[in-house]
């Protein structure tokens, strides 16, 4: 009776363990369902990429929404998407043609009055858009007719087409208006390459491809039929997934996990560049109080005595590489050309700060937040001149406090200039003598103002040429290298990733 | 036994008034709830604005009772990131958490009660010390690093359970061991020191003087007994695997109330965080209160003490 009863018991936790087994089998099976499985650490509030600031907003935005340009990662240009053509009128206004034929997932008709309400709504500061400064540049939107709107800026903004291109995707009018931002995040609705079908918030998302899709935009239409996302925090649970097949695609792998990854056959892994730069920040304006960097040698010694090239290959690693100006090499108006370089050389240094007064070197605080081995490296090659840097290593927030109220004299900062591909996103910030200004130079600050307020491509590329040579040549800054992101996937997925580290899936496909 | 029960009940009142209380002072103590509301690009007037509106600039003593008063009336307030109703997003997880917290409890009753008989039969030999070594090991390990474990060694090398997620049964295996084992030395311990007293007891003897078998005397007579302070013990656990499924949700990516109440500490989302405190002491309490009845009804003379 009793051995009978243990066989019975047994019996079904045998099942029940077959059960377990067979239901893992069904998660592997992506590729010939033509699914892309995805995972990000961060949860989602809304869909609505206006009341969202995660960068993992502007993917999703990417995929169920479209903007009127689309920048093409590759080229940098800027092609229309649900626009056509656009001009000029003045410094502050712009006509825009529209693409006729296109439907939103609901099959509301796109048209001038979905874009006018859009930016209109963005505008308004009663709505409070929680990231201002990607719609605060436009002052309104009106029809012209069915198909031409008009765009009037407050002044001169040239990076209006980077941020049309991203940050201002259009939104259904009718829809919009009848179930408000909070309906709206829960239950989106745009033009874009694939639609909502599922929202769980904060946990899961699954898109399915919009099959009537325009096919001549530069987007193009998505191979991919379904892309299920899910949100996983802990970070060896996602790549533990990502290995056993249920997930696909994974990003913001831990550096240290890349190699293994590396080495797991059916996975391919890319460190790709992204736009965010590290460089060491000197108060040449001494906002700290008298200090080493207000002189020019000091400054240029520090410039000469760190091995850039050294950092970018071996301690970055993947497709990292040195700058030497203020800015990432894509961005609008970017350029080293006939700028001061200072090539890695420990002795140059010591002579420069021999010459500056500090024959055997000084003793300073190198204040950094994140990357301690990079600033480590900096630390090293500093006392190797005769500076001894005391690493200051802190969190983000405490670190700009200190900056801005002026108690530090050097920095090591890094910058993604919020993928903005244009100058204005980082010199705007660093040079401008916003709170993060130590450099204060009157004529760099002119300079970039210019630059800044003209909408001529040509002269907006001279005046930051002539800021960024007068910032190498100051050597306000060491620039130091690019970052890498860290991407792993299937290696049956076609995928490229960008330095704007948005990654486009509707690009994506998986090699049949 | 009335006079008890009731007694009882008023302590866990005030039990779990303080906890509110203390929770909903430290919580404001941590950050600016203000400052949450406003969003990450709000600015200083903005903060303001939300201070004023919300009432947050009242003193913390009259905010507290504005709380209680909503919530006793049910109403637990609205999350600041999900901009939704805090009690219809813990209605969506509360059950998952549930699941894997009474999952967990019998994972731990299934290890230890079993290890606690077998250690009391042999007690002192080398079977007591090998059950023990293997009960205290599930304390001694930080559940997540066992969790980690679980999924290298069954997820990713063996292939054998889902490594995250909640979807099917088999999603809950993980999870529910490294919770429970962490459970499991208390309950073996009680269960051998119940089985001890026990099987040296007088019904005892008298059941192998009539011939029973050992099987029949260690299930039927002894066990059942030994298990009554074990049953009252595993309540009292239940609350520690809802509390310990902060960790385990995350690891796991188990969209349960402990994972949202991580998520909700680092977004400073406090309507969220303070509904998920009071849910957890409340539970706890209520399980307390329920194991001292339980007791106190088993045996009399807890109500006399």
């Amino acid at each position: 009776m009793l051995r009978e009863r243990f066989l019975r018991t047994g019996m079904v936790w045998s099942m029940w363990v077959l059960g377990i087994v067979g239901s893992v089998g069904t998660a592997m099976a992506s590729k010939k369902d033509n699914t892309l499985n995805i995972a990000w650490e961060k949860e989602l509030e809304t869909l609505d990429l206006y009341y969202n600031t995660a960068r993992e907003g502007i993917i999703v935005s990417h995929l169920i929404y479209d903007t009127l340009f689309y920048r093409d990662p590759k080229t940098n240009e800027y092609l229309p998407l649900l626009a056509t053509s656009y001009k000029w009128i003045d410094d502050t206004t712009m006509e825009i043609k529209l693409r006729t034929g296109v439907k939103f997932h609901n099959d509301e008709v796109f048209d001038a009055d979905d874009v006018v309400f859009t930016i209109n709504y963005v505008t308004n500061p009663d709505n409070k858009v929680l990231v201002q400064q990607n719609v605060a540049w436009m002052e309104r939107a009106e029809k012209t007719d069915s198909t031409t709107v008009r765009i009037y800026l407050k002044r001169p903004f040239p990076a209006a087409l980077e941020y049309l291109s991203n940050y201002v995707p259009i939104y259904p009018n009718e829809y919009y208006s009848k179930v408000g931002s909070k309906g709206f995040g829960a239950k989106p609705i745009g033009t874009g390459p694939y639609k909502v079908q599922q929202v769980e918030p904060g946990k899961s998302i699954v898109f399915v491809r919009n099959e009537s899709y325009f096919k001549d935009g530069p987007k193009g239409y998505p191979s991919i039929e379904k892309i299920v996302q899910r949100t996983i925090p802990e970070v060896n649970t996602k790549l533990a997934e990502l290995i056993t097949g249920g997930l696909d695609w994974v990003w913001q792998v831990p550096p240290d996990q890349m190699e293994k990854l590396a080495k797991v056959p059916h996975l391919r892994v890319i460190p790709a560049e992204t736009m965010r730069v590290g460089f060491l920040y000197m108060d040449a304006s001494g906002r700290s109080g008298p200090n080493p960097f207000q002189k020019l040698e000091v400054r240029r010694a520090l410039n000469h005595a760190i091995d850039r090239e050294a950092m970018a290959k071996k301690l970055v690693g993947g497709q990292s590489r040195v700058i030497h100006t203020a800015c990432f090499p894509t961005q609008f108006g970017c350029t080293d050309e006939g700028a001061m370089r200072y090539e890695y050389n420990p002795d140059k240094a010591k002579s420069l700060l021999a010459q500056a007064g500090y024959p055997d070197g000084f003793e300073v605080d190198l204040y950094a937040y994140r990357e301690r081995p990079y600033a480590e490296a900096v630390v090293g090659y500093l006392k190797a001149v005769g500076i001894k840097a005391n690493l200051q290593f802190m969190q983000y927030a405490a670190m700009r406090d200190k900056w801005h109220a002026g108690k530090a004299s050097l920095g090591y900062w890094t910058w993604g200039s919020y993928s903005i591909n244009d100058c204005s996103a980082i010199t705007g910030y660093w040079f401008k003598f916003g709170p993060d200004d130590y450099a204060r130079d009157e004529q760099v600050k002119e300079w970039l103002e210019l630059a800044d307020a003209t909408v001529d491509p040509q002269k907006r590329k001279e005046y930051y040429g002539l800021a960024l040579r007068r910032i190498a040549e100051q050597a306000y800054w060491v620039p130091l290298f690019s970052y890498v992101s860290n991407y792993a996937f299937h290696k049956d997925l076609e995928f490229e990733p960008h330095p704007d580290e948005v990654p486009r899936f509707y690009k994506a496909k998986w090699r049949f | 036994m009335m006079a008890f029960a009731l007694k009882r009940l008023l302590l866990a009142l005030v039990v779990a008034f303080a906890v509110s209380l203390i929770s909903f002072m430290l919580l404001r103590l941590a950050g600016d709830p203000a400052a949450a509301l406003a969003g990450e690009s709000a600015s200083a007037e903005d903060i303001e604005f939300v201070r004023k509106k919300y009432g947050l600039d009242r003193p913390l003593i009259v905010q507290y009772l504005d709380w209680a008063q909503m919530v006793l009336k049910g109403d637990l307030g609205e999350s600041s990131f999900f901009k939704k109703d805090v009690r219809s997003i813990l209605a969506d997880r509360l059950g998952v958490t549930l699941t894997l917290g009474g999952l967990a409890l019998c994972f731990a009753a299934l290890v230890g009660i079993p290890l606690g008989a077998l250690a009391a039969v042999r007690p002192n030999t080398w079977v007591d010390r090998a059950a023990l070594a293997i009960a205290v090991m599930g304390q001694a390990m930080p559940s997540f690093w066992f969790g980690l474990i679980m999924i290298i060694v069954l997820g990713v090398k063996l292939r054998l359970l889902p490594i995250s997620g909640s979807e099917t049964w088999a999603h809950f295996v993980m999870p529910a061991i490294a919770l429970g084992y962490y459970a499991t030395p208390a309950i073996m311990r009680l269960t051998r020191a119940g089985m001890l007293e026990v099987l040296s007891s007088d019904y005892i003897r008298t059941a192998v003087s009539k011939g029973l078998s050992p099987w029949q005397i260690l299930f039927k007579h002894a066990l059942r007994n030994a298990l009554i302070p074990v049953v009252s013990l595993a309540s009292v656990q239940f609350g520690f695997m809802l509390g310990g499924s902060v960790v385990i949700e995350t690891v796991f990516a188990i969209h349960g109330v402990g994972f949202l109440a991580w998520e909700s500490i680092r977004r400073s989302d406090l309507p969220v965080v303070q509904a998920i405190v009071l849910m957890l002491s409340l539970i706890y309490v209520g399980l307390n209160l329920l194991a001292d009845v339980l007791n106190a009804l088993l045996d009399p003379r807890i109500r006399v003490h």
